[in-house]
C-alpha cells in the first residue's frame, strides 16, 4: 500500500518535473527515428540525421526566435514574410544593383531586425495585440516582395554558390555551412535565453507582465529586442533559404511561421509563455524535419499527411501542457511541491489570447 | 470614443443630434467607404452605371457586393467569435473543407435524358449541401471544444485545424481539383434571385438571423459579457463554456457556407487554395466594422461593412491598373492605421500633438 502510493507520489513528481515535457519530446523523436530505421531500409544513417539538419536550418533559425517571442508570452505571426522578403531583396541587390554578398547579407539583416523593433514598438508602445501587429506585418512584406518583383529572381552570386554547393566533412556524412550557422544561433540562443539578464527579463515578462514592471524589469525594452531578435532571426533564416534555394521569390516558405509555432510549442515552450527550453525548440524542428522524412521514405504516402501528423503532433502536445498545469494545480496543494509547479499553475489561470 | 455608446442603445444622452452622429461608431467604417466609393466615382468611368439585362442588374457596385458575400459570411461568424475574445484562424480550412465535401457528394456524371446529355449529382443536392455543412459544424464543435472545453488558447486551438483542415481536405480529394458538372449547384454561388445575386440573399438571411438573435434575445447581451470580463460573466450565472462552443460552432457554419458559395461560384473544389488567407480578411473586416479585438464589444452592421471595405479596395486596385500585388501592401497599411486608431495610447499621443 505505501510503495504503490509513494510510486505514485514520485510518479507525480516526474510528472511535474519542468523538463518533463521536453524528455517526452526527446524520446519521441528517438521513438519515431528508431521507428523509421526498422522500417525502411537506409534509414538509420548519419547522412539522414544531417539531412535532417541541411533542409531545416532555416526552420531552426526561424523557430529559435520564434521561442523567445513565444517565451515572453507573444506571438510573431511575420517570420514567413520577412524570411521570403529577405530573398526577395539579397537576390535584387544581387542581381539588379549587385552589391557585394557581404554588404547585402549585412543589410538584410539590419532591415529584419528593423522590422522587428518597428513591430515591438507598436505592440508595447501603443498596446496592440502582438497577434494583429504582426498579421499585418506579414501583408506587408508579402505585399513589398511583389513590389520588387513578381517573378522569382535566380541568384548566381559566387558567395551563395559557394555556401550552396560547399560540403562540409567526409563524403559519407556532410553537413551544409547553412547547418554550422543555424546551430551556432541555436548555441548563442541557449546563452541569451539561460545566462544573460536579457534572457532572465524575456521570462519574467513572460510569466507576468505586470510584476515585471514592478520588478523594475526594462519591460518594454526588452519586447522591442524580443520582437527585433524574432525578425532577425527570420531574415537570417531568409539568407540560408537563399543558399537552399539560389533565388529570391516572393512565394517562399508559405506557411512557415504556423511550422515555427508548431515546432517551438512541440518543444515543449508553454504558450502562455514564461516557460520553456531553447533546446527543446531543436527537438520540435527535429521531429517535423523526421515527419517528412519518414513520408519521403515511405514514398506510398502523399505530403498532406505531413500536414495533417503536424496538426495531431500539435493537438496532442497542447493537450498534455493543459493537462499537465491542471494536474500540477492539485499538485500544488499537496505539501512539498516545488515552485516551479506553482509557476506553470500561475501560468495557466492566466486568461487565454 | 466613448464606449456604451457602441450598441447604439443610447437613450439618455442629451446631447444634440450631430453630436451623437458624429460619435456613432459606425461613423468611420461607413467614411472610410464613402471615401474609396468617391476615389472610384471620380476615377473609374461608369462606376455607379447599373444596367438590367437578361433580368439581372450588371454593374461595378453589384459585382463588389457578390463577390464581397462569402467575406460577409466569414466576417458574420468572426465576429462573434471576437467578442468574446476568441478568434479563429481555420476559416480558411473549414472553407476549403466544406468545399471538397460539397463537390465531392455532387460531383456531376453524365447521364442520357431523353437522347440528350444531361449531369446528374452523385447525391441529392439537399443532402450533399447539408452534408457539407455538417462538416464544417463539426469543424466549429472541435475548435469550440479545444477553446471551451480544455481551454487552450484560441489562435492555437485554431491553429491546428488550420494546418490539419488543409490537408484533410486534401486527403479527401487525393490532392486533386474536384470539378462540378451539376448546373443547379452553381447557383448558390452564381445565380440571380430578382434580378440579384442569390449569395447576397443567404449573407441576408444570415445576418438578419443573426441580428433577431442578437437583438430579441440575451445571446448578445451574454456575448458581450463573456467579453469583456469572462470571469464575472461566470460567476453571474452564465454558462461561459456553452456560449464560447456556440460562437466556435457558429463560425465553423459560417465559413461552411461560404465554402459553398465560392466552391460553386468557381465550379470546383480546391483543396490547396479554395479560401486562402480568407481568415485574415475576416478578422481585417471585423477590426475595420469597429469591432474591438480585446473582446466585448461588437458589430455586426460594423463588419458587413468592413467586408465591403476590402472588396471594394480589392476592386479599386484592379481598375485603377495598379498591380493586385499592392494590395497586401495596401491592407495591411489599412490594418495598422485602424489599430493605432483604436488605441488609447496613440489617441493621447496624437491630441498632445495636435494641441501643441
Amino acid at each position: 500500500m505505501t510503495t504503490t502510493l509513494s510510486s505514485a507520489i514520485s510518479w507525480r513528481a516526474v510528472l511535474a518535473r519542468p523538463y518533463f515535457t521536453s524528455l517526452v519530446t526527446v524520446v519521441l523523436l528517438l521513438l519515431m527515428f528508431a521507428l523509421g530505421s526498422i522500417a525502411y531500409t537506409g534509414f538509420f544513417s548519419l547522412q539522414v540525421v544531417f539531412n535532417l539538419l541541411i533542409d531545416n536550418a532555416f526552420l531552426l533559425v526561424v523557430a529559435i526566435g520564434m521561442t523567445f517571442v513565444i517565451l515572453s508570452g507573444g506571438i510573431d505571426l511575420s517570420v514567413g514574410s520577412v524570411l521570403a522578403l529577405t530573398t526577395m531583396i539579397s537576390a535584387y541587390l544581387l542581381q539588379v544593383w549587385h552589391w557585394p554578398a557581404l554588404l547585402v547579407m549585412v543589410v538584410v539583416l539590419l532591415l529584419g531586425a528593423a522590422f522587428g523593433a518597428l513591430m515591438g514598438v507598436l505592440i508595447h508602445f501603443f498596446k496592440l495585440q502582438a497577434f494583429i501587429v504582426t498579421l499585418a506585418g506579414m501583408f506587408l512584406a508579402r505585399g513589398l516582395c511583389y513590389l520588387i518583383s513578381i517573378n522569382s529572381i535566380t541568384i548566381d552570386d559566387p558567395l551563395y554558390v559557394a555556401m550552396s554547393q560547399t560540403r562540409i566533412g567526409t563524403a559519407t556524412a556532410f553537413v551544409s555551412p547553412s547547418v554550422i550557422i543555424a546551430l551556432l544561433t541555436l548555441a548563442l540562443a541557449i546563452y541569451l535565453a539561460h545566462y544573460t539578464r536579457f534572457g532572465r527579463a524575456v521570462y519574467a515578462v513572460g510569466g507576468n507582465e505586470h510584476s515585471a514592471l514592478l520588478m523594475g524589469l526594462p519591460v518594454g525594452r526588452t519586447k522591442i529586442t524580443i520582437y527585433a531578435f524574432s525578425s532577425f532571426c527570420a531574415a537570417l533564416a531568409g539568407i540560408l533559404f537563399s543558399f537552399y534555394m539560389l533565388s529570391g521569390y516572393g512565394l517562399h516558405a508559405q506557411g512557415t511561421e504556423l511550422d515555427a509555432i508548431a515546432a517551438v510549442v512541440i518543444g515543449g515552450t508553454l504558450l502562455t509563455g514564461g516557460y520553456g527550453y531553447v533546446a527543446g525548440t531543436l527537438t520540435g524542428v527535429l521531429i517535423l524535419g523526421v515527419i517528412q522524412t519518414l513520408i519521403a521514405f515511405d514514398g506510398t504516402l502523399s505530403s498532406w499527411w505531413t500536414k495533417i501528423v503536424i496538426g495531431a503532433l500539435l493537438f496532442l502536445f497542447c493537450l498534455a501542457q493543459r493537462l499537465m498545469s491542471l494536474g500540477a494545480e492539485k499538485a500544488a496543494n499537496v505539501p512539498g511541491s516545488t515552485p516551479a509547479e506553482g509557476k506553470r499553475s500561475l501560468a495557466s489561470a492566466r486568461p487565454a489570447l | 470614443m466613448n464606449s456604451k455608446l457602441f450598441i447604439g442603445q443610447d437613450d439618455h444622452a442629451p446631447a444634440p443630434r450631430w453630436q451623437q452622429l458624429l460619435r456613432h461608431p459606425l461613423l468611420r467604417p461607413l467614411a472610410a467607404l464613402a471615401v474609396l466609393l468617391l476615389i472610384d466615382l471620380l476615377l473609374i468611368p461608369g462606376f455607379f452605371r447599373i444596367e438590367f439585362k437578361n433580368g439581372h442588374l450588371y454593374g461595378s457596385v453589384i459585382d463588389i457586393v457578390n463577390r464581397a458575400a462569402p467575406l460577409m459570411l466569414a466576417a458574420l461568424g468572426m465576429t462573434l467569435v471576437i467578442a468574446t475574445r476568441g478568434i479563429d484562424i481555420s476559416v480558411g480550412a473549414v472553407v476549403a473543407i466544406a468545399g471538397t465535401v460539397a463537390a465531392m457528394l455532387i460531383g456531376g456524371t453524365v447521364v442520357m435524358h431523353n437522347g440528350v446529355p444531361e449531369y446528374a449529382s452523385n447525391m441529392p443536392m439537399g443532402w450533399a449541401l447539408a452534408a457539407a455543412l455538417g462538416v464544417a459544424l463539426l469543424c466549429g464543435l472541435w475548435n469550440g471544444l479545444l477553446v471551451a472545453g480544455l481551454g487552450l488558447q484560441p489562435i492555437i486551438a485554431t491553429l491546428i485545424l488550420m494546418v490539419a483542415g488543409r490537408g484533410l481536405a486534401q486527403l479527401l480529394t487525393d490532392g486533386q481539383i474536384i470539378t462540378v458538372y451539376y448546373q443547379p449547384f452553381f447557383f448558390i454561388g452564381g445565380g440571380y434571385l430578382l434580378g440579384l445575386p442569390f449569395s447576397l440573399f443567404i449573407v441576408a438571411a444570415m445576418f438578419v438571423l443573426l441580428a433577431v438573435l442578437m437583438r430579441k434575445t440575451a445571446l448578445g447581451l451574454f456575448i458581450q459579457a463573456v467579453g469583456i470580463n469572462p470571469v464575472a460573466a461566470r460567476l453571474a450565472g452564465i454558462r461561459t463554456a456553452a456560449l464560447i462552443l456556440f460562437v466556435y460552432i457558429f463560425c465553423g457554419l459560417c465559413a461552411g457556407m461560404a465554402g459553398l458559395m465560392i466552391s460553386s461560384n468557381i465550379k470546383s473544389a480546391d483543396a490547396n487554395n479554395a479560401g486562402l488567407l480568407l481568415e485574415l480578411d475576416a478578422i481585417l473586416a471585423v477590426t475595420l466594422g469597429g469591432t474591438s479585438l480585446a473582446g466585448g464589444k461588437f458589430s455586426l452592421v460594423g463588419s458587413v461593412i468592413g467586408a465591403l471595405i476590402i472588396q471594394a479596395l480589392t476592386y479599386t486596385i484592379y481598375s485603377l491598373g495598379v498591380p493586385p500585388e499592392v494590395n497586401m501592401v495596401v491592407k495591411s497599411v489599412v490594418v495598422f492605421l485602424v489599430c493605432l486608431s483604436q488605441s488609447a495610447e496613440f489617441r493621447r499621443l496624437f491630441q498632445s500633438i495636435t494641441q501643441r
